[in-house]
């Protein structure tokens, strides 16, 4: 596995170039309503009709502290393996913008919720330990449509006020590929506690990378880029690649770079300048007058900690050990909980070395083929289960089982119906078996006769024969002995 | 028929359970005086018809349950008023029609009590004359083109002038005591916490409580009891049992300790206010108190303090009204352009420097300097209060460094204006409660109060002090009515 090396440099025309990558993942909270009001948070609804007085900001409106959105946080936070803090303060930052309806953004500033923590990464040059410097807790925006109308901007308050986990890394990524498993993992780690749906097409994970280079073996970092609400993993990775170049070049021309706020363009692949250091607002952080400072019990941290579910890493070491698994098997089979869940389903009734190869093969084929979910999975764990077991105790064989399980993907039939009204049952009755084999044999005199002399490749020839005229149905071992009993 | 202008609230109440007289009747009389009244320009919004109507309702239904039956109310026009127009005093609002009631003037109307108008303040109760408002200059009924004080100017002039029996204001540095002590009439600003501020026109929110303004100190404690108490839409009102201050008010305050403290002696004070506190020990001494020299060492930290964290929190707060989505909306090729002239029209100047000022304290570079050293003045003054209230029961000081003051004396010139504050701010900086009582005259025959200061939701010590005081002191609104 550590056979790999990390080889992600940036070649420039003077010198290699490392890429060093943070992150400031912005994870909705999983939460029915709002982080400071009642309003329901369901995407997609009918524009501005999730928007209470507290969201669009009328006088006298006053906030008031979900607490479900802390505990949500609070859980992250211990998924991250991270310092909870028990006091925090929630903080206005300041700014105008026609989708802020108070004019400032309630969020967290000097004091977050949870400070330092980490995520593991499995590469394939080894684990990668990613450091965590804070997750705080902040609201959203609502969203303003420009193009329904050339001379105006319309509003959309829906998403105004929905609680947001910015969850900001050390500088610890060195690529793109790191990038990916690094919110994979990340979202992994909160569909696991329930935090974050982690829908990216939702916008329930957005992300702005931080980019800057340096050429290899220096240990000061570079000026830094950020690139601002990144959503996708795909864009993100292009949007670095690019960025990086982008560095180089500019390096290499003895150029400096500018601390700067960049888009990506989709269209184009490239990053653009969207403001300058100087441009920069002047957010004014204050703590918010209206607010307490966020106070939390020990015992409740202990009560939710106590009420963690298994977390990818523990559960990756658990099916290891147990399932003897390898590193690499278990990782896949943990980076979703609903596929960790679907994979302790079907081995609960048969061999799970095979079922990890189905799972990770034909079922992830036929997942990625009709691009589903392991939970909207066709065949469901059950059925799954029964296949491997007939396989097992030679109901069927490997190769007729691959037929069943196509039919199976259709509707989701029972394997062992299937298998009945096709007629697809394995013939392991020795005795037709023993017939069909000598009337090949007898069929095939030369051929015997040459093998006996020494040409033992033709036993294929011969298995061959028998599968063809049992249609595949007899049981490959069983034909094995006595193939090799006849021809002694 | 009687004149109710002139009647307590608690005689009001009293009158109407005994069926002396009806609503409609009180309800006639404070709208008539309403009416005639337009030289004071207490009110922005008249609810006058609807009072009518539903006096008349009460009448015919007779529910006595409340602790405020039958009485129309007008409120300072920063209270949140469900489809009754609700401004700030402000232009940027002047055609802002809530659909939603404030949790204080909703506990008034819950009590029984109906909404008589909105009455006249400074610009987002900024402004301690009443020269602010949008709506233009409110009058003391004690003379013409003498200011009311502010911001609650409308609301101590309206009920100075018997254009209401009562009224609620809002106190932020010192709103409701000032203009109460301008007025000779009874202001509180209970501890902060005790009310809701959901639902009032937010200008600074770690300092703004509302606050009952009344003729006595007996209509003060009612109106306190009507009003306080928690509610979770407010993350800063406290959940505190409400006690009973009308039933428990008594004018026995044999052995309390009564503080004063000497940094409130400031330069240049006249002598008249230096003779009122000293009247003021007296009195209280009469009824039994014990006075007790104190001190307040970071007193003269407080008005620079207030008037860095006010702005502060206000030019935050303020950022909400920009034209997008209510309110007043002025034209604009692009949306900072839109920003710019809305908020350019919308605002009055007093309103636009305390935003620059606020927005300065904030601003990276300066936040340390001004923001966060002010905020650490705060607890100074804070500990200087929590040791003084270690050794008394309660503080005695003017509640202002002058009786009322000419319109336009002090317009142009901020700091000596603010200067009006000196004695009410470090209330609000410490959260504490604090009544002014009206208690003497100065050379010109105006109105001057004097300041209870009282230990964190202890509003019944200073209300019993107030009492004490007002027996003693037997003053009379002496007002002619040369509005009309």
């Amino acid at each position: 596995m550590s056979e790999k090396k990390f080889d992600y440099f940036i070649q420039g025309k003077k010198a290699k170039w490392e890429v060093i990558i943070g992150l400031e993942v912005h994870a909705q909270v999983l939460s029915k309503s709002k982080l400071f009001s009642s309003s329901p948070t369901k995407f997609g609804a009918e524009p501005n009709t999730q928007v209470s007085l507290v969201d669009c900001a009328f006088p006298g409106m006053l906030p008031v502290i979900n607490q479900f959105c802390i505990e949500q946080s609070v859980k992250t936070g211990l998924g991250l393996k991270a310092k909870i803090n028990l006091n925090s303060i929630f903080d206005r930052k300041n700014y105008f913008y026609a989708d802020l309806p108070q004019g400032y953004q309630i969020s967290q500033y000097k004091n977050p919720i949870v400070g330092e923590g980490e995520v593991i990464l499995d590469m394939p040059y080894g684990t990668k330990k990613v450091r965590i410097e804070r997750l705080h807790l902040e609201q959203d925006a609502g969203k303003s449509i420009h193009d329904i109308d050339p001379d105006n901007t319309f509003v959309d308050l829906n998403r105004s006020g929905v609680a947001l986990m910015e969850i900001v890394s050390k500088p610890d990524l060195r690529s793109p590929n790191e990038v990916n498993a690094y919110v994979k993992k990340l979202r992994a780690i909160m569909r696991y506690l329930g935090t974050c749906d982690g829908n990216m097409q939702e916008g329930s994970l957005r992300a702005d990378v931080n980019v800057s280079v340096r050429k290899l073996g220096e240990k000061e970092l570079g000026t830094r880029c950020e690139i601002k609400n990144v959503n996708s993993i795909k864009f993100m990775q292009m949007a670095i690649e690019y960025e990086a170049k982008r560095q180089v070049e500019l390096l290499e021309d003895n150029k400096q770079i500018d601390q700067e706020t960049r888009l990506f363009d989709t269209k184009k692949n490239t990053t653009r300048s969207m403001r300058s250091k100087e441009d920069a607002h002047d957010y004014r952080y204050f703590p918010d007058p209206d607010l307490l400072p966020l106070n939390l019990e020990q015992s409740l941290i202990d009560k939710l900690k106590k009420e963690l579910p298994e977390l990818p890493d523990e559960k990756k070491e658990r099916f290891i050990k147990q399932h003897h698994l390898s590193a690499y098997e278990a990782n896949i089979l943990v980076s979703e909980k609903e596929i960790s869940d679907y994979y302790e389903e079907v081995i609960k009734n048969c061999d799970k070395k095979l079922a990890t190869n189905w799972i990770t093969g034909d079922l992830f084929a036929v997942l990625n083929k009709k691009n589903l979910s392991i939970s909207k999975s066709p065949v469901s764990a059950k059925n799954l289960s029964t296949l491997i077991k007939m396989i097992s105790l030679g109901k069927i064989s490997g190769r007729i089982a691959k037929e069943v399980f196509e039919i199976m993907q259709l509707n989701d039939e029972d394997p062992e119906t299937i298998v009945e009204s096709k007629g697809l049952k394995q013939q392991s009755d020795p005795k037709e078996l023993e017939k069909i084999i000598l009337e090949i044999l007898s069929k095939n005199k030369d051929k015997v006769e040459q093998y006996k002399s020494g040409k033992e490749k033709l036993f294929g020839f011969f298995v061959g024969q028998v599968m063809k005229i049992s249609e595949g149905k007899a049981n490959p071992q069983l034909v094995n002995t006595i193939l090799k009993s006849k021809l002694k | 028929m009687l004149n109710l202008s002139n009647f307590s609230l608690t005689d009001l109440v009293k009158g109407i359970k005994k069926k002396d007289f009806t609503s409609l009747e009180i309800t006639k009389t404070f709208v008539n005086n309403s009416e005639n009244s337009t030289k004071l320009n207490t009110y922005i919004t008249k609810c006058f018809d609807e009072a009518i109507i539903y006096a008349k309702n009460f009448d015919k239904k007779k529910d006595y349950k409340g602790l405020l039956p039958g009485i129309p109310i007008a409120v300072k026009d920063l209270f949140c008023t469900k489809n009754v127009k609700t401004t700030a005093g402000s232009k940027i609002l002047h055609n802002f029609v809530p659909t939603y009631e404030s949790t204080v003037t909703k506990k008034l109307w819950s009590e029984g009590a109906f909404l008589l108008g909105k009455l006249n303040c400074d610009e987002f109760a900024m402004g301690s004359s009443n020269e602010t408002s949008f709506f233009g200059n409110v009058t003391n009924p004690f003379g013409d083109k003498l200011v009311p004080g502010g911001s609650s100017g409308g609301s101590a002039s309206a009920l100075a002038s018997s254009l209401t029996p009562v009224t609620v204001g809002t106190d932020t540095g010192g709103s409701i005591r000032q203009p109460a002590s301008f007025t000779g009439t009874v202001g509180l600003k209970p501890t902060y916490g005790r009310c809701s501020r959901w639902g009032i026109v937010a200008f600074a929110s770690s300092l703004d409580q509302a606050g009952p303004m009344t003729k006595t100190v007996e209509d003060c404690s009612l109106l306190l009891q009507a009003i306080a108490g928690y509610d979770p839409k407010d993350s800063t009102s406290v959940d505190i049992k409400v006690d009973n201050y009308n039933s428990n008010l008594t004018d026995k305050v044999k052995d309390l300790k009564i503080g004063i403290p000497k940094e409130y002696r400031v330069e240049n004070m006249p002598s008249e206010i230096d003779e009122l506190w000293k009247k003021g020990m007296d009195y209280l001494k009469d009824a039994g108190a014990i006075i007790k020299n104190i001190s307040l060492p970071h007193t003269m930290y407080a008005l620079p303090a207030y008037y860095i964290v006010a702005p502060a929190e206000a030019s935050s707060n303020l950022a909400r009204y920009d034209g997008v989505k209510y309110g007043h909306r002025s034209k604009g090729s692009n949306l900072i352009e839109m920003y710019e002239n809305t908020r350019s029209e919308g605002f009055g100047d007093e309103v636009k420097r305390r935003i620059l000022i606020g927005t300065y304290v904030l601003s990276s570079g300066y936040y340390d300097a001004y923001y966060l050293k002010a905020q650490k003045v705060r607890q100074l003054i804070k500990n200087d209060f929590d040791k003084a209230f270690k050794d008394v029961d309660a503080i005695l000081t003017p509640s202002t460094p002058s009786a009322a003051f000419k319109m336009g004396d002090k317009k142009d010139d901020p700091v000596s204006m603010y200067l009006n504050d000196v004695f009410t701010v470090p209330v609000n900086l410490a959260g504490l409660p604090a009544i002014s009582v009206p208690s003497g005259y100065d050379k010109n025959k105006l109105p001057l109060g004097l300041q209870l200061i009282g230990k964190p939701f202890d509003e019944q010590t200073i209300l019993n002090l107030s009492l004490a005081i007002q027996k003693r002191a037997n003053f009379k609104r002496n007002i002619k009515v040369w509005w009309k």
